[in-house]
């Protein structure tokens, strides 16, 4: 118990003495761009109601969802693909590097090009950004599946789809969760940005229309509801990994102590 | 039963060949007990995995019952060394022992016959365990229990216990003399132990040292019961140990001592 709420304590202290730093140092601010906290909070709660949320959150998340799922996807098929052939890997690498090169944000005006201003465009930006950490993690743990493991497969006749699901992706599971996470980060980026470009509701167009219309701490406001939009993901995203990878930290902690 | 005829293999490196086997010629019958030792470094394994379909000879052939291996065949159970690489970690043993049945048996008796095989190797109530919360020794019994519910008619063991301590050793040694009276399976044993060969085998092939070939073939002429005090103790056992060593020495220098008398 005390240990519990110890840890709930490390977890919130700097949260909280940032919080505190913050509106102790704009209390008295006149600045306009930078109003005091409690302004902001108030403004928080003026326009983060539910309709607004409905409205302008929902669609956001919703396009990140559908981002990061067909990135996950993508990449993972196509890293065991690139990670199981080798011919495959020489064909596609150097394609590869040169997407890779490319950052996502200036292909949101050649994605506009062919795929509108509607969603199809934000999540087509969204899976551009999302699908190289997670392909190149998934190649790294196709490629490092163990050999006795794979023998051990091959000599109980364990082959074809059996041998993709308990050997292979099983045993690239924490190379994928790696990336997954590296990915989450960046399509949080890429929602708000493809947003920012060509939108009519979501977060990162709210966040822009208050700007530009000098709604400063309703601005501000915005920017907190994307921080906390980011502590649930990641929240969500831990919840996940301690599920899919409970056998491998279990593993690890195994052979830590000899 | 199992037939090895004049197999060579040579892996092709970059810029030298290495040659882990020149020459290999034996047949095991079925339902026999085989040990197969040599010096380290003579290419057991690469044997044991040519055996089992795992890697093609450069030359020469295996047959099980008559036919070509050319791929893992499908009554062929193996058990590696490294008990740790073999058992997959994201599995419960009981998963483990399953999943080879899962091609080939029916669901209700998936579940008795992974029963019976860890009951067998007295592994029953860790079903729900993962691997690598049991010791060394737990973890090869749940491979051998793998094998066992995989119902082979040939059982291939890498150096089985080669990385587990002595006294568990010396039980999983009982435990496969008593699974090989069960099962009535025939079984390769390749170990560099020379105590464990004389002790386990019916028979004893002792291997040159590279490039391979067999230096001599043994047979064990102690009693078919066998316990770790007895047995180890018996002047015949002695006898044999001490000349499957002299061979194997023998073998490191490139010569040979004349085969043994059997009673």
């Amino acid at each position: 118990m005390l240990a519990v709420l110890r840890r709930m304590l490390l977890l919130v202290a700097l949260p909280a003495v940032l919080f505190g730093v913050w509106w102790v140092s704009t209390a008295n601010s006149t600045n306009f761009y930078i109003p005091p906290l409690s302004d902001i909070l108030r403004a928080f709660g003026r326009v983060w109601t539910v309709d607004r949320l409905r409205a302008d959150v929902w669609p956001s998340v919703w396009r990140l969802a559908a981002g990061y799922a067909l990135a996950t996807v993508a990449g993972v098929a196509l890293g065991v693909l690139i990670g199981r052939a080798r011919r495959v890997a020489a064909v596609l690498e150097p394609v590869l590097e040169f997407f890779r090169a490319i950052p996502p944000p200036v292909l949101v005006p050649v994605i506009m090009l062919f795929a509108g201003f509607g969603n199809l465009m934000k999540v087509l930006v969204i899976v551009s950004g999302c699908v190289w950490p997670i392909l190149l993690n998934t190649v790294a743990g196709v490629r490092a599946v163990d050999e006795v493991l794979a023998d051990t497969c091959r000599s109980y006749g364990i082959v074809g789809p059996a041998r993709l699901h308990h050997l292979i992706l099983r045993s690239a599971s924490p190379q994928i969760v790696t990336g997954m996470r590296q990915a989450l980060s960046i399509g949080i980026i890429l929602m708000v940005i493809s947003e920012m470009f060509a939108a009519s509701n979501g977060l990162g167009f709210t966040i822009v229309q208050f700007q530009r219309s000098f709604a400063i701490p309703d601005m501000w406001s915005g920017i907190l509801v994307l921080g906390l939009l980011g502590i649930a993901l990641s929240l969500l995203f831990r919840l996940f990994e301690y599920r899919v990878l409970a056998w491998y930290h279990g593993l690890r902690d195994a052979s830590r102590q000899p | 039963m199992l037939d090895v005829r004049g197999v060579q293999k040579v892996y092709a490196g970059r810029r030298r060949q290495v040659e882990a086997i020149r020459d290999l010629t034996f047949t095991i019958a079925a339902g026999e007990l085989v040990c197969l030792v040599g010096p380290s470094g003579c290419g057991k394994t690469t044997l044991l995995k040519c055996m089992a379909g795992l890697l093609t000879p450069t030359a020469g052939e295996v047959r099980l019952q008559g036919k070509k291996v050319t791929g893992p065949p499908p009554g062929t159970a193996v058990v590696f060394q490294e008990y740790g690489r073999s058992l997959f970690p994201w599995m419960s043993v009981r998963d483990n022992v399953e999943l080879p049945l899962r091609q080939k048996v029916a669901k209700a008796r998936r579940a008795a016959l992974v029963d019976q095989a860890l009951e067998s190797v007295g592994l029953a109530g860790t079903q729900n365990a993962y691997p690598w919360q049991l010791s060394g020794g737990m973890q090869q019994r749940v491979a051998i229990a793998r094998a066992v519910a995989y119902q082979p008619q040939v059982l291939l063991m890498d150096e089985p216990f080669a990385a587990v301590d002595a006294q568990t050793r010396a039980d999983l040694e009982d435990l496969i003399r008593q699974l090989w009276h069960q099962l009535k399976v025939t079984i390769l044993f390749v170990t560099h132990d020379i105590d464990e060969a004389v002790y386990l085998g019916q028979r004893v092939i002792v291997l040159s040292s590279s490039p391979t070939v067999v230096q001599e073939q043994l047979t064990v002429d102690l009693p078919d019961e066998r316990d770790q005090l007895h047995t180890r103790s018996d002047p015949r056992f002695t006898q044999l140990r001490s000349h499957v060593y002299e061979q194997i020495q023998a073998a490191k220098q490139g010569s040979q001592v004349p085969p043994l008398l059997t009673a």
